[in-house]
């Protein structure tokens, strides 16, 4: 860019003596004020539904409080341990009045955590809350916890603790992608069998990708004859456009599982026309595939409409303009309307990538078992498993996929934008 | 076709070009119109009058539904757009604005792979040409209005083009920056030796800029001629009216007398007119006459048409008085009084008397506009 400023030397002054970048501010300041003022309640409403819940969203995905509240006793303990051999009698002692005097919801919530961190623990605790009140009346605690359950004498289950000593962890973070601390706290990789969201957060970006790059190549021509049709019949394509819109997002559904099931309509007609043998139907349904075609399907008005909205403000002039300057029509369009039409390609690929990253509908319906995504996750350990640090934990990496996402946007399209205007 | 094609003074030829958008209406109807190389041609008429089309046309954004255009010789029909090698100045400009106004300039350059430092030097002298060096970074988003137009003339000749197209390049600006550019346009079609098809409505720019003109009314032309020729000699009562001030008369054809003719107006007084467009005696007629050619209290003798007036009321315009009177029953009579000491100061409701040769009082047809 070149400089807009004429003068050799110096910040520029207006007739007062204040610099002018001063003077500028202030006399914008008024408006800007008048101006924040009228998007107030739109800010307040955004805090409460939006900036609210994705603070405490945060905030769980990471919360690692349940155990340091319900063994107290235990981690002050913990500390002088060398957490190799097995703990000397003072530990002993402290989980057992822990699980003898605590909460016992307190104690619930945190068995379920410390679940996670090694299978066990849960029953373990459980069983303990109602035997050592009977059988234990005083120290010394170690020989006769281990009596009544000999996994108290089993140190991989103390060294666990660790794990789960610190108020914050980002376990739940390692396991969204298959990781998980051993007992010194180093980072490793799940056992070969655990491993699943590795491969889920790989096919759900395959997926998204593979949907918006189908939403844009169909967008694009439907959004330019949209743009660029006499009215009559640009309305009617409109509305053609808009009508997923009004249709229920099952009835949508239903109607392709109708259209591309084993015996649907699609592999009907090709076993009946003789393309197909009937043993070789085309799976289409409850796979990749499906999830696929019903996914562009539903998403691509997200990716027309922001498209023609900024092709509809191109004038045909510059088409024109090109030709006349010697372009032919291809290159006419690749160098000047093309370009022109980038912050609506921008914009609709941004949506329909997010939208699709975060679905989970169309999987859960249509899916099957190769087509459920990082989406079905969360619900599942938010209405299934009711494990929600690990659910946050997955919401956090999403988001934090969109907002890199949006990042990127900006630096290639928006940035571009703005030096248009 | 009247002559051979190969005239070579004509640049461009319409012939007998007609143009329908809905197949229902003649947008141009019946259009033959020959320009000139290195000439400026002005299309002027009111609007929807088919000007832009014709252009369209031209340049090849719109085929004509019958008849043939040429181009030096050779017929352009079949021939898309970017092979016609036409410069145009759009009426909005349509300046790319995703691109500097270096980028925009350097465009048909590009496209025509010249190299590099060459494009570089053309868009440089371009941009010198229309006195914008130092704005070759910006974006046309970033620039006036008149900054802009003229980004567009540079950008319509950088790649030297035998004819330019202009479609009303001024309208959107304001009358001082106007009458700027119309020299600044004038003065390079001086120097390139370009011939320029320009559109306008405004008739002093057609006046000014153009060596001939072409007057347009509901797509059939109306008048072609020279400045001078239209306004002192208008063919008929469309271009009368459309060119400058003119006062009618609406009246009868008494007697034809060679040239010239007698005509009773329907306020009943009888004028000696110059025939134009009228044949016989009982033709309908419409006399019309430039304000500046009437006379107050001529010398008796001096005119052959001398009518007793009554000054209605007087408009001071600097260097001229507009004086609307009350003649042969007509109440809107306008005459241009020069403010020259010599000329006695009138009052509304004075009683004078105008009069006018019959050369400038021209019996034409039928005015059938508003
Ligand atoms: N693309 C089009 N489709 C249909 N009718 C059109 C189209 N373009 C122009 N017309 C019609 O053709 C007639 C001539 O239009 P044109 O644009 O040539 O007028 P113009 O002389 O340039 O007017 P202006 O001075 O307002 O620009 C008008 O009646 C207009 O409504
Ligand atoms: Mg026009």
């Amino acid at each position: 860019m070149a400089t807009l400023e004429n003068t050799a030397s110096g910040p520029l002054l207006t007739a007062d003596g204040t610099p002018l970048k001063v003077s500028l501010a202030r006399s914008l300041r008024r408006s800007k004020l008048r101006g924040a003022l009228l998007v107030l309640p739109a800010l307040l409403f955004l805090i409460i539904i939006f900036v609210v819940p994705i603070a405490q969203l945060l905030s769980r995905s990471v919360d690692d409080t349940l155990v340091n509240r319900a063994l107290p006793r235990t981690f002050v303990a913990f500390e002088s341990w060398d957490r190799q051999s097995l703990p000397a009698e003072a530990m002993f002692e402290a989980i057992f009045l822990d699980i003898t005097t605590g909460e016992k919801y307190t104690i619930g919530k945190a068995t379920t955590r410390m679940n996670y961190e090694k299978p066990g623990w849960r029953s373990l605790i459980k069983k303990s809350g109602r035997k050592f009140k009977k059988k234990i009346k005083g120290p010394p605690y170690r020989d006769a916890m281990i009596k009544i359950d000999k996994r108290w004498g089993d140190v991989t289950f103390w060294q666990t603790l660790g794990a789960m000593k610190d108020p914050q962890t980002l376990g739940y973070f390692l396991n969204a992608v298959d990781r998980q601390y051993d007992a010194n706290k180093h980072v490793i990789m799940k056992e070969k069998e655990r491993r699943v969201y590795v491969m889920l957060w790989w096919r759900t970006f395959l997926l998204s990708l593979i949907v918006t790059v189908g939403c844009l190549a169909m967008a694009y021509p439907v959004a330019h004859l949209l743009a660029t049709l006499p009215l009559r019949y640009s309305n009617l394509l409109m509305i053609c456009v808009l009508m997923p819109f009004w249709t229920s997002l099952l009835v949508r559904i239903v109607a392709w599982m109708v259209m591309l099931q084993n015996n649907g309509v699609i592999n009907s007609t090709l076993v009946w026309s003789g393309i197909l043998d009937d043993e070789n139907r085309l799976p289409m349904m409850y796979n990749f595939t499906g999830t696929v075609i019903v996914m562009i399907q539903i998403l691509l008005p997200f990716m027309i409409l922001p498209i023609y909205s900024v092709m509809k403000t191109i004038p045909p002039s510059y088409m024109r303009a090109a030709q006349n300057l010697g372009a032919p029509p291809s290159l006419a369009f690749l160098k000047v309307y093309f370009p022109q039409t980038l912050p609506g390609v921008g914009a609709g690929v941004i949506l329909v990538f997010i939208v699709a990253i975060g679905y989970y509908i169309t999987p859960e319906l249509v899916g099957g078992k190769d087509g459920q995504l990082i989406g079905n996750m969360i619900a599942y350990h938010m209405q299934k498993s009711l494990n929600w640090g690990l659910a946050a934990a997955m919401g956090t990496l999403l988001l934090a996929a969109i907002l890199l996402l949006y990042w990127v946007y900006d630096r290639i399209v928006g940035i571009d934008n703005m030096r248009m205007n | 076709m009247s002559s051979g094609t190969t005239e070579t003074d004509n640049y461009v030829r319409f012939d007998a070009v007609q143009k329908s958008y809905d197949g229902e209406s003649l947008v141009i109807k019946d259009l033959n119109l020959d320009v000139q190389r290195g000439e400026f041609l002005t299309l002027l008429g009111p609007s929807g009058s088919g000007k832009t089309t014709c252009l369209m046309m031209l340049a090849g954004f719109e085929p004509a539904t019958h008849g043939e255009i040429y181009l030096d010789g050779r017929p352009i029909n079949a021939v898309p757009p970017h092979r016609r090698g036409i410069g145009m100045v759009f009426q909005n400009y349509a300046l790319f604005p995703h691109m500097t106004v270096n980028e925009n300039l350097a465009f048909p350059l590009q496209v025509r792979r010249i190299n590099k430092n060459e494009i570089e030097s053309r868009v440089k002298r371009a941009l010198e040409m229309v006195r914008l060096s130092e704005f070759g970074a910006r974006r046309p988003g970033q620039l006036s209005g008149g900054q802009q137009q003229r980004v567009a003339v540079a950008r319509a000749l950088v790649f030297d083009p035998k004819l330019v197209l202009m479609d009303e390049p001024l309208g959107a600006l304001d009358k001082q920056l106007r009458e700027q550019m119309q020299y600044e346009i004038k003065h390079i079609h001086d120097n390139l030796e370009v011939t320029v098809v320009y559109v306008t409505h405004d008739q002093s720019e057609a006046l000014t800029m153009s060596n001939r003109i072409c007057v347009f009314n509901e797509g059939i032309i109306e008048q072609l001629a020279s400045p001078t020729d239209l306004y002192e000699r208008p063919n008929n009562a469309f271009v009368a009216q459309f060119i400058g001030e003119n006062n009618t008369l609406p009246g009868q054809v008494t007697s034809v007398n060679g040239n010239h003719c007698q005509v009773q107006t329907d306020g009943g007084a009888t004028v000696e007119a110059l025939k134009v467009n009228v044949n016989a005696s009982g033709d309908r007629t419409t006399l019309s006459l430039r304000p500046e050619r009437v006379e107050v209290n001529p010398e008796p003798g001096k005119f052959p048409n001398v009518f007793d007036a009554r000054v209605e009321e007087l408009i001071y315009l600097g260097d001229h008085i507009r004086t609307r009177a009350s003649v042969c029953g007509q109440t809107d009579f306008i005459v241009k009084i020069p403010n020259a000491s010599e000329h006695a100061v009138l009052q509304a409701g004075d009683s004078v008397k105008f009069g006018w040769s019959a050369e400038d009082c021209r019996a034409l047809d039928v005015y059938q506009g508003a």
